[in-house]
Order: C-alpha cells, then structure tokens, then sequence
C-alpha cells in the first residue's frame, strides 16, 4: 500500500508536472487570446472612477 | 485547451475548483504517505509516554515560546551528532502533539538535554542563566519558582492527548493531578503510583529542590530532564552514515 | 457607517452582541485564566462596536445613487489599520532584537520575555501588517478591475474588523502565554476557528463581486489574490486541526504528532510564506506597478505562466526545511527539487514587473513611490533565488538552525512585502482620499532610503552572523575535535545582534514616517472637505478613517 503511493507520487507527480506547464505555455501564447490579453493588460489603465453600470 | 481554459476562467468558481486542485496535488503527495508509512516512525517498544507532571512541563516549554530559539531534531551530520548525541530518529517525537523540532538555535539543541545537567543546575540556570552562564543571553525565567503549578485540570490534558493517539490508560487519566504531585515528592505516599503507571525508570524527585509545594520550575524540569530519555532506540540504532 | 442601510445596520448590531455574548461565555468560563481574559477583550471590542453602531442609528439611510460608486470605505480603515499594525510589529520586532543583545531588558516580567514577544511580532508583521494590507488592496483591485461594486456594505467590515479581532485576540492571548507553538500558527482553536468563519466571507466576497462583473476577463492580479485566500484556508484548516482539552479551556492538543506533525506544519509554513506572503503581494505588485507606473505589465502571458507555476509549485517544497532530520529522505529530495524548478516561475514574476518599468526609468527616479515598487520586485527577485538556495541540502545543513534563514525570511519580508505595500499604500492614499498626491513626497523619498538602509543593515549583519556561527559549529580542530562550544558562537554573534537592531530600527523609524504622512493626507482632505462645507454626496464619507474599532 505504502510503496504503491510513494510509486505514483514519484512517477505521475512528473508526468502531472509536464503536462500542466505544456498546458499553461500554450494557453498563455495561444494566438487567438492575444487580443484579450493585450486588451486586459490595457484596460487597468483606463479612468475608473466608477463602476460599469 | 485554450478554450477549456477561457471557460475555466469566465466562470470565477471553476477557475477556484481549478486552482484548490493544482495546489494540493503537491501537499497530498508529500504528506499523504507519511500517514501509511510503517517505516516512517521506527519501532520502539519501550518507548514510554509523558508522565503528567512531564506534559505539564512541555506546555510551559510551549507556553514560554522555548521552542523559538532550541530545537529538538539533531540532524544526521557528523558535527551534530557529535556535539549533541545520537540523531534523532521520529519514533522519539511520536507522542509530541506537536512536535518542538524547532527552526533555530540561538540555544542549543535539546533533544538529548535529559540528565546532562543536575536539578539543581537546571533550577540555577532557569531562574537566571548568567548565574551559572555568565555569556548567556537566555531570558530568566525566575517567575517559574514563584508559580505554584495548576495540577487539577491535568486529567483533561491528558484524555485530550489520548483523543489524539497517545496511549494513557483511563487509570493515568484518573491519577494524573495525584501523579504530578507523587512525582516532585519521592519520600512521600503518592510516589509509588507513578512508578507503577509510568515505570521504575521515571525520574521521581523534588525538582526544584523543595518537596513541599509543587511549582512551575518543578514541571519544566521534569520535562527538560527526560528529554531523549523516553526510548534508547536512538542508542541502539546504526548511525555511522552521518553527511559532513 | 452612515452608508450601511436599515437592514445591514440591524444585522451588524446582532453579529456584534453575537460576538459580544460568545466575549462573555469565554470570560466566565476561564475566570481567573488567560482564557478569561481573551474572553473579556472580546466582549469589550464587541460592546464597543455596537455602541458606535447604535450612535449611529438614526442617520438617514443611504439612496440608490450609492450604487453608482465604488465602496472604499473599508479599504480606507484598512490602510490605516496597516500602517497602525505595521509600526507595532516592527517596534516588538526592534525590541525582540534587542532582547537577544541585552537580555535583562525583560524586567522579569514574563509577558516581556524573547519568547512571548515573538510571536508578537512574526505574527504582528505577517497578519496584522500584511493582512491588513492584502485585505484593503484586494476589495480595491477587485472592483476596479471587475469594474463593479462590492456586492453588499456589511460583509466587508466583518471580514476587515473580524480579522482585526482576530489578530487582536492572537496577539494580547502571546503576551498571556497562551500558544499552539506552531510556527506562524500560533493561535489556539477558537481564534483559528473565528478566523475559518471570517475567510469564508471574504472568500465569498470575492466569488460575488466576479459574480457581478462587468468586465469580461478576470484580470490576472484577482488571480494572485483568489489563490491566497482559497491556500490560505486549505493550509490554517489542516495545520491547525486540534482537540481542545474543554471547550472553556484555551488549551488544544494538535491532531498531528512528530514527524507528521513536521511535514504538516512546514507544509504550512512554507506555502504561509508562497500564497500569503508571495501570492497575495504579487496580486499587489500586477495591479498597482503598471498602475503608477502608467504602463501596461509587459508580458501578460508571462504573469500567467508563473501564476500557475506559482499555484503548482510551491506546495511541494516545504519539506526543504527538514533536511537531515527524521523525514524520510524521498520527501526531502521532492522538496529540494521543486525548490529548486521554483526560481523560474519567481524569477518570471520579478522579470515582468522590471521589464515593465524598461523605459520609464526616469519615473522611478523621480517617483519614490515607484521606486519602492521597484526595489520590491529585485527584493523578491533576490530573496527567491536566496530561497532555492537554501533548499539544496549541502546549503541547507550550514544555514539551517541559524540567523542566515533569518537573514533570508527579513530579505523578503522587508525588502519584498513591506517595500510593495508601502509603494501601494503611497499610491492608493490620494486616490482613495481624492488629493492629488501624498502629503509630502519628500517624506515618501525619507521613508524609502530608511527602509531600503534598514533592510541592507539587517540582511547584511543576519547572512555574516549565520554563516558564521554555522561554520563555526562544524568546525574541527587538528585532534579532529569540535574546535568551538556553543557558548563561544553565542558570543561571537554578540555585535551582528547589535547591528541587526540598528538595522531594524531604523525600518521601523521609516513606517513611523509613512504613517505620518498617510495620516497627515487624510487630514488635509478632511480640511478641504470642511471648507466645501460637506456638499459632495459621493465622496466616501464614513467616519474619519483612524478609527481601528470602525
């Protein structure tokens, strides 16, 4: 019981890992979110004196 | 994937779900088989639990915030098991709810503190360390002397410890304000039940040098003199692998 | 208060006598004790709230027009309940490194002494300062960048005076000796549990105003912020899982013991330090950095690539900080590593917010206020790298145990999260009071060169006496003998104890500036206020904004 759970978080513990950073690289430079990225991190800037009604 | 994760993160409670999944994975794994681990903790039949008047004398270790500048954990490396004994192996903080391995010395570690220095020396130091260390920059801790020790209450603290897993018997329970007293007064009538309950090896002594009046400065003392003394499996183990 | 409507007034006041009747049931159930006394403190800041409840009862409810404004009351108390706590912590934290120079400065009096004092101040810092801190920016950010309001008036003083009480009641209960001593977990389990039902809410807060957004995306700064409060609840829940010994005793025994205890606190305390102390403040740094600095971050994929690093990474490396003990060896490798793959992330956090400031450099010069940004994003860039340092084991059996890990955990925290508050609250002051900048950006340019000399003293006199004293103590002699006692490293340490002091105080002298001039700002708005003669309907009025029972 014991070795089996050391076993998986050994080995899957890596795959898991891999898999989430490939996810997250290319969700993050997947071209079609370009836009929404560029305009959210442009959007903070703008006058926000009040809440969008 | 990237419009799973547009939708993931459109809705703010998925996205949570999300990320309570990515962040446990790490603290599951790690900590997870230490649970079943059989090896984790060694064997150590005659490990023995703390007497009352011992529990009394960790919480006041606790209580005073000792833990911040003593560890209790020697590490497997050759300077420290030379300087302060035998590494220290986690059977030996297996009754410690919690455990007080601590994270700094500015005092030295204390995991094998037991019975290297007399009563005497410990009450001297305790209730000023630059009576007997002149260099020390320990607090004096001299409110310990002054401080009669609550001893009603005990029985609580230690079916609380049982509710956790340490092994008192009911018989412990019943007797532990008579055993906190039994064990600081070895000439009087309530000290044998202390070494049937706890064994003969229990230190049964006036630990602040007066029998009469049970005091804080009695319980830490206790506490402190059997620290390393509940099981000899650190003695008995093979610890020539030592790192530099 | 005068913008709560009937019905949040009257369910405030029945969570006040609430509280206030749990205060009384404690006080009599730990008469003569300490508990007795966390009990009365209690019932005495709960009658308190309700009476200034009550005063204002009268007060013409607020109109629909309300609605049309952002909510930044409590953001406002929150700031000064920052800055409040911050010069606190810091003078116990000044004293504490005091203590360990001159040790009779305890007077024998037992709540004076080194060992109930800091916690004091380690808890003083991280919750009081910086979770006063993550509180008051998080319900700005939250709605700037949702563009809503916050959904209701009520919950947010629950979750800011709760949490308040929380810390109240940790704090005063160190002093009374009442202590889990888990590291940075301190407080017994009735406080633990008061603070599970005041981070519900201020989780729910959340899940309601994203609930209410109108801005599609969800900015990556509520990212950073949602990830600390949904951590922080998964690490203060399990770590401190207790039986107490009654329930009118302040007494608990942890459920974990020994070496699972040990994996379970440093699972804590490690992920304390990512999703508190790093998480939460990077949320700070990725709203308010391009916001002064007026440039977008440079890279949005980057600030989502190292959150999820972030997310993922560091639960798996608290085990670093059992190297060499009885933690099965594989755990302390597993730690080791994702220490170590943990720079890349941190460093792409650091990266960003330098890169954004790439070609506006002559704002930082000019601007303390970003400059305190700016030395917050190297300070964290550095104290990352300090940290996966420390994870590797050869490293790790030297600073361990000694003032180096000191040296590292005060890099961060003066350096990165105190340096990135500052610049925020310096910042957010004028917006959120109306004024077109700070009181006096000369005493802003003073708080920044004493904090940044305080942080160099500090760290520099931690990393020599740590690395000393941790040679020393392996040090063997020709007879192949420990060549040093304790006691010699004891003294050695002696005059970087000394300088440690200096350093401190003068980042405390620093706080106590930046709480003058965020004071005087305030002010000076309610001057100007006064001269307009209290026309101005949307101006977020309250009660003038010192008062911490608010």
């Amino acid at each position: 019981m014991h070795d089996a759970v050391v076993a998986i978080s050994k080995s899957w513990g890596l795959f898991y890992l891999l898999a989430l950073s490939a996810g997250v690289v290319i969700y993050a430079y997947w071209p079609s979110n370009r836009a929404g990225f560029d305009r959210a991190k442009s959007s903070i800037l703008d006058k926000d004196d009040k809440p969008w009604m | 994937m990237a419009d799973l994760h547009r939708k993931l993160e459109r809705s703010a409670i998925r996205f949570m779900l999300a990320i309570i999944a990515v962040a446990s994975i790490g603290g599951l794994v790690e900590i997870a088989p230490l649970f079943t681990i059989g090896s984790t903790v060694e064997a150590a039949p005659d490990m023995r639990v703390y007497t009352p008047l011992e529990v009394a004398g960790r919480n006041i270790y606790m209580r005073e915030g000792c833990y911040a500048c003593h560890s209790q954990m020697i590490r497997s490396l050759r300077d420290e098991v030379e300087r302060y004994g035998p590494y220290s192996l986690a059977v030996e903080s297996k009754y410690d709810h919690p455990m007080l391995w601590g994270s700094k010395r500015t005092g030295p570690d204390l995991a094998r503190i037991g019975e290297k220095y007399s009563d005497a020396w410990q009450v001297a130091h305790l209730n000023n360390p630059r009576d007997v260390v002149p260099q020390s920059i320990m607090p004096a801790y001299r409110w310990l002397l002054r401080t009669p020790l609550r001893t009603d209450d005990l029985g609580r603290h230690l079916a609380a410890l049982r509710t956790v897993g340490v092994p008192y018997t009911d018989e412990m329970v019943a007797n532990a304000p008579i055993d906190a007293y039994g064990q600081s007064a070895p000439d009087g009538d309530k000290a044998r039940g202390v070494t049937e309950r706890y064994g003969k090896a229990t230190h049964v002594r006036a630990f602040d040098g007066n029998p009469g009046e049970l005091t804080e400065m009695d319980a830490l003392v206790a506490y402190l003199q059997i620290l390393g003394g509940l099981t000899d499996a650190a003695r008995k183990t093979d610890q020539t692998a030592l790192g530099e | 208060m005068t913008k709560l409507t009937v019905t949040e007034r009257q369910i405030g006041l029945i969570i006040c006598l609430v509280v206030a009747a749990i205060g009384l049931a404690m006080a009599a159930a730990g008469r003569g004790e300490p508990f007795g006394v966390q009990g009365f403190t209690v019932l005495l800041l709960a009658l308190a709230l309700s009476g200034f409840i009550i005063a204002r009862w009268d007060a013409p409810p607020p109109d629909r027009s309300l609605l049309e404004h952002y909510y930044d009351d409590p953001t406002k108390v929150g700031i000064v309940l920052t800055m409040f706590w911050a010069v606190i912590a810091m003078f116990v934290g000044v004293w504490v490194a005091a203590l360990l120079a001159w040790p009779e400065l305890t007077f024998d009096a037992a709540w004076a002494s080194f060992g109930r004092l800091r916690p004091v101040h380690t808890s003083g810092v991280i919750f009081g300062f910086g979770g006063n801190a993550l509180i008051a920016t998080s319900f700005h950010v939250l709605q700037r960048t949702s563009r809503a309001r916050l959904p209701d008036q009520l919950s947010p003083w629950f979750v800011l005076i709760g949490y308040n009480l929380f810390c109240i009641v940790a704090a005063s209960g160190y002093l009374l000796g009442i202590t889990q001593s888990k590291e940075y977990a301190e407080p017994e389990w009735y406080a633990d549990l008061w603070l599970v039902i005041v981070w519900i809410v201020y989780f729910l807060i959340f899940v309601r105003t994203l609930a209410r957004r109108k801005e599609p995306h969800i900015y990556v700064a509520n990212w950073y912020y949602m990830a600390f409060i949904l951590v922080v609840a998964i690490l203060h829940i399990v770590n401190n899982l207790a039986v107490p010994i009654s329930f009118g005793s302040a007494k608990s025994y942890s459920a974990f013991s020994g070496v699972q205890d040990a994996m379970t606190q440093w699972w804590y305390g490690h992920n304390a330090v990512a999703f508190f102390l790093t998480s939460g403040f990077l949320g700070m740094m990725y709203y308010y950095l391009p916001k002064r600095a007026g440039r977008p971050i440079f890279s949005y994929p980057l600030s989502l690539i190292s959150f999820w690093g972030i997310t993922f990474m560091y639960m798996w490396a608290g085990s670093h900080h059992l190297h060499y003990t009885a933690l099965p060896q594989w755990v302390q490798t597993l730690g080791m590593t994702f220490s170590l793959v943990l720079l890349v992330p941190s460093w792409a956090s650091a990266g960003n917010a330098l890169a954004t400031l790439n070609g506006a450099w002559h704002k930082v010069r000019d601007d303390a206020t970003l400059r305190f940004m700016m030395v917050a994003a190297v300070f964290y860039g550095l104290s990352t790298f300090e940290g996966s340092f420390m994870a590797i084991r050869a490293v790790n059996s030297v600073s361990h145990y000694t003032d180096w890990t000191i040296g590292h955990v005060h890099g961060g925290a003066l350096g990165w999260v105190a340096m990135i508050t500052f610049g925020s609250i310096y910042a957010l002051v004028p917006w959120m009071w109306k004024r077109p900048a700070i009181y006096s950006p000369k005493l802003v340019e003073v708080h920044f060169w004493l904090a940044l000399s305080g942080t160099i003293v500090y760290v520099f006199s931690m990393w020599n006496s740590g690395i000393i004293q941790g040679l020393m103590w392996r040090t063997y002699n020709e007879n192949g003998t420990l060549a040093y006692s304790f006691l010699d490293t004891v003294e050695a340490m002696h005059p970087y104890y000394i300088a440690r002091t200096f350093g401190g105080l003068l980042f405390l002298l620093g706080a106590i500036v930046g709480t003058y001039n965020v004071l005087m700002t305030i002010r000076q708005a309610r001057l100007e206020r006064g001269v307009e003669a209290g026309g101005e309907v949307d101006l977020p009025l309250g009660r003038p904004a010192a008062l911490p029972g608010e």
